[in-house]
């Protein structure tokens, strides 16, 4: 069985996040990317599959310019098998990467797509969900245990009244929470391997998708910096500034 | 350190523009091994360390290994971080395809051994210790101990050890006096080694001694000393570890730091003699030491880059956070913001970045085969490098003021761990002695001239930067005199042995600092390069020129009074009776 995993480069969750001067975006130029963590435990579930005899390929795929491939060779080096890279000048929102997914999803027949729940850039938290409406896959979303048997995959999701837990056909799709697994550290001789294991380069046209990005950015502005706070002189101070200023007795 | 943040970039700048890695590898005939890869082995050793060996620094240092009934236990944590270590293939970077190794560049080794450095450096002793009895066996063991050990050190399933120092033979290892007697196909070993770092632990299951001997009836001194692997478990014959040999650590030191490394007593022959096998020849061990030098050498050079990087991000973090000016409107700041912070500050971050360069440019002469300088800089890299680390971490606790001085905020330990950078592997007199001596005074100072002339061609490149650079590129220039000043006094006095043994270690201090800021110059010139062509990162890059110009200007200045030490020679520093001592 083939298992897919979309991966996004994202900032590097150390890095401080900077907006540009002009609102415009969030600041990127020189800026440390890495792989997106949630897609890393994707990655990390799909490879725990196929080493447990689950699955017979692990394919990666990613969205943007050629620098996304870093990603795909950094999950390579995680253990998985070969690497798609479909080459954007702007990055896909989320309905049109939902779109590609699907093309990509027809053309290779994995019986499973495991990815994050969201990327921590944009936290849309869509891209899975969209991606089963679209191919009308069962989806199981904030997955924090799974397991695979025969046709069906059994999930543990993570709601708010406590865990729930679903059976899926297969195909499906999966999308991981923080709790599914510990990402292990790439070894040396997988990340020489990554180099040798093929990666290679489609155009939405080449999956007969057209990008049209329906969301605009319209400004990135940053929190509010937190004001020093007073000193009051009583406790009848205090109530009447709740009260009068902050409004919220 | 928790809060460890690799600096890939610096390191990656040094690859780049200083090593010239591409060419290198070109150059070496390594296929597919570029700037590229060396990237993401880089990025990914960041994350072990980050991850598994730096919570594990502060935790060696205060929960110290201890002798239990079937040897040393190790600190808590260490075998499964040893376990991530080998599992990762870290072990396997730079050695021979044939023995399971990657065979990737040693200046890549070196970057990424900077990284276990700097995060733990008590951990990181027992793969350095294993790279030297791989390096001893590869070049010296016949196909048959080759095949026997390698595979297994090479993987990282076995560690190694290397047993010089007796109780009595330190630094002078003609006093060798554990015995060595033939018996059969193997000889047995009698005798006892001190200060055996990571002599014996539990994380593998197996430990091979490399270990100076004497035969019966051979020549007395440097000459009669041989060269033996004693494992703790001899093999059976597939070669698994089987029968205990007659090895055992009987007791550990209390030291000052390196806390988390087992530095062991090693007892070999208490019960009839521990079976040993023959390293190359009789009598010619400390000859194949002298092989495996250079590396281990430049291996302590960079733990003196590592504890000084680790001091210098602990130092950053707390000059940022720790308020104590006031402005006149009442409102408080970071202690960054005062000048003397900022003096140490400036002192650790360009010095560490002249470390590093030294240390990976003097890395890549062993992948250029360019054996004449690799050696030249061998004791500058250990000398320089580890007594400058001693500075650099005092400054670390400086910075903390009071807190540094508490053990909580981490600043002492690095302190502490550094102290021993310049002591073992050679002291520093060892290093100096070896650089007037045999790698200037032996080859009539023509490596040094070869040198002083790169640099020269490097520093007119500097002075043509102009502008903010104009002292530093005179101080440059200044501190270049004074090195062609140096070297031709040493030629000219060299009958005087007094006089050289001196002046040795002010020698080899004023070439640290020269080294170090050629390289910092060189830097520049690069730097302001891609900022012309707008490649790179600018901010990266501006820091690197303010780095530069901070070194040139603060650090070489220190050449001039190195050299006036050197010149006034060796009278007063021996006129003193011995007895008004």
């Amino acid at each position: 069985m083939k298992i897919l995993v979309p991966v996004k480069r994202v900032i590097d969750y150390n890095v401080k996040v900077r907006v540009k001067s002009d609102n415009s975006d969030v600041d990127l130029a020189n800026v440390k990317m890495a792989m997106n963590p949630f897609c890393e435990i994707a990655v990390e579930q799909a490879v725990r599959l196929k080493e447990a005899g689950v699955a017979s390929e692990v394919i990666v795929v990613s969205m943007g310019d050629k620098s996304c491939q870093e990603q795909i060779r950094t999950a390579l080096a995680l253990g998985a098998d070969r690497g798609i890279q479909i080459e954007t000048d702007t990055l896909p929102d989320s309905l049109s990467a939902a779109k590609l997914l699907k093309a990509l999803v027809q053309e290779e027949q994995p019986q499973l797509v495991i990815m994050g729940k969201q990327s921590i850039d944009t936290d849309n938290n869509q891209t899975g969900q969209m991606l089963a409406a679209l191919l009308d896959y069962p989806q199981g979303t904030f997955v924090s245990e799974m397991s695979v048997e025969g046709d069906k995959v059994q999930i543990t999701r993570e709601i708010d009244g406590g865990l729930q837990t679903l059976e899926l056909d297969l195909p499906a799709i999966v999308t991981v929470d923080l709790r599914l697994n510990d990402p292990r550290y790439a070894s040396l001789p997988n990340i020489m391997k990554a180099k040798r294991k093929p990666l290679a380069v489609k155009t939405p046209a080449d999956l007969g998708v057209e990008l049209n990005n329906k969301v605009t950015l319209v400004a990135v502005n940053p929190p509010e910096e937190r004001q020093a706070g007073i000193k009051v002189a009583s406790v009848s101070e205090l109530v009447d500034k709740l009260k009068n200023e902050a409004k919220v007795l | 350190m928790n809060d460890y943040k690799h600096p890939l970039t610096d390191v990656e700048f040094v690859l780049n523009e200083l090593v010239k890695f591409d060419e290198l590898c070109a150059a070496a005939g390594l296929e597919d091994v570029n700037t590229e890869l060396a990237s993401v082995v880089l990025t990914e050793a960041g994350k072990l360390g980050t991850g598994v060996l730096a919570p594990l620094n502060r935790t060696g240092d205060e929960v110290h290994p201890v002798i239990v009934d079937n040897g040393v236990k190790e600190t808590k944590g260490f075998a499964d971080a040893y376990q991530a270590y080998v599992e990762g293939g870290w072990a396997t970077l730079t050695a021979a395809e044939e023995f399971g190794g990657q065979n990737l560049p040693n200046v890549l080794g070196t970057a990424v051994n900077e990284v276990w450095q700097t995060c733990n450096l008590s951990f990181a002793l027992c793969p350095l210790l294993s790279q030297g009895a791989i390096e001893s066996i590869s070049h010296h063991g016949s196909d048959e101990l080759k095949e026997h050990f390698l595979p297994k050190l090479v993987s990282g399933e076995w560690t190694g050890t290397m047993n010089l120092t007796e109780a009595g033979a330190g630094t002078d290892l003609a006093a060798v006096s554990t015995k060595a007697v033939a018996n059969g196909d193997h000889y047995l070993i009698t005798g006892q080694k001190i200060f055996i770092t990571w002599g014996d632990h539990q994380m593998t299951d197996n430990v091979i001694h490399l270990v100076l001997a004497r035969l019966p009836g051979a020549p007395a001194g440097v000459k009669g000393i041989s060269l033996f692997i004693v494992p703790k478990f001899l093999l059976d014959e597939n070669g698994n570890p089987a029968d205990r040999n007659d090895v055992y650590a009987v007791s550990l030191e209390h030291k000052m730091g390196i806390h988390g490394s087992p530095t062991c007593v090693m007892s070999f022959g208490d019960n009839g003699g521990a079976v040993g096998y023959l390293v190359g020849e009789e009598h010619n061990g400390l000859a194949y030491m002298f092989t495996m030098m250079n590396h281990a050498r430049q291996g302590v050079g960079l733990q003196g880059l590592g504890v000084s990087e680790a001091a210098y991000q602990l130092a950053v973090q707390f000059a940022k956070d720790r308020i104590q000016g006031t402005k006149k409107d009442g409102s408080r700041y970071p202690i960054i913001r005062f000048a003397d912070v900022r003096r140490m500050l400036m002192q650790m971050k360009s010095g560490t970045e002249a470390m590093r360069a030294l240390c990976l440019v003097a890395a890549a002469e062993a992948d250029r085969k360019n054996t004449a300088r690799q050696e030249l800089l061998t004791p500058i890299v250990k000398g320089w490098v580890t007594e400058f680390a001693q500075e650099l971490t005092s400054l670390g606790i400086q910075i903390h003021g009071g807190m540094g001085f508490i053990e909580e905020t981490g600043a002492a330990q690095y302190y502490r761990d550094a102290r021993i950078l310049p002591i073992y592997e050679g002291t520093t007199a060892v290093q100096a002695l070896d650089l007037v001596g045999r790698k200037t005074l032996m080859n009539g100072g023509e490596s040094l001239q070869s040198l002083l002339d790169e640099m020269a061609v490097d520093i007119s490149a500097f002075e043509t930067l102009g502008g903010d650079f104009s002292l530093a590129a005179e101080q440059c220039r200044t501190s270049l005199n004074n090195g062609i000043a140096a070297r031709q006094w040493l030629l000219d006095t060299k009958a005087d042995r007094n006089a050289s043994a001196s002046a040795c270690v002010n020698f080899m201090m004023l070439f640290g600092f020269l080294c170090g800021g050629w390289l910092m110059a060189k830097s520049a010139v690069q730097a302001q390069a891609k900022l012309t062509a707008g490649e790179g990162d600018p901010k990266f890059l501006q820091a690197k020129l303010i780095s530069a110009r901070f070194y040139c200007e603060h650090m070489m200045p220190r050449t001039q009074s190195y050299l006036a030490s050197v010149i006034a020679g060796g009278e007063s520093i021996m006129a003193l009776d011995e007895e008004l001592f």
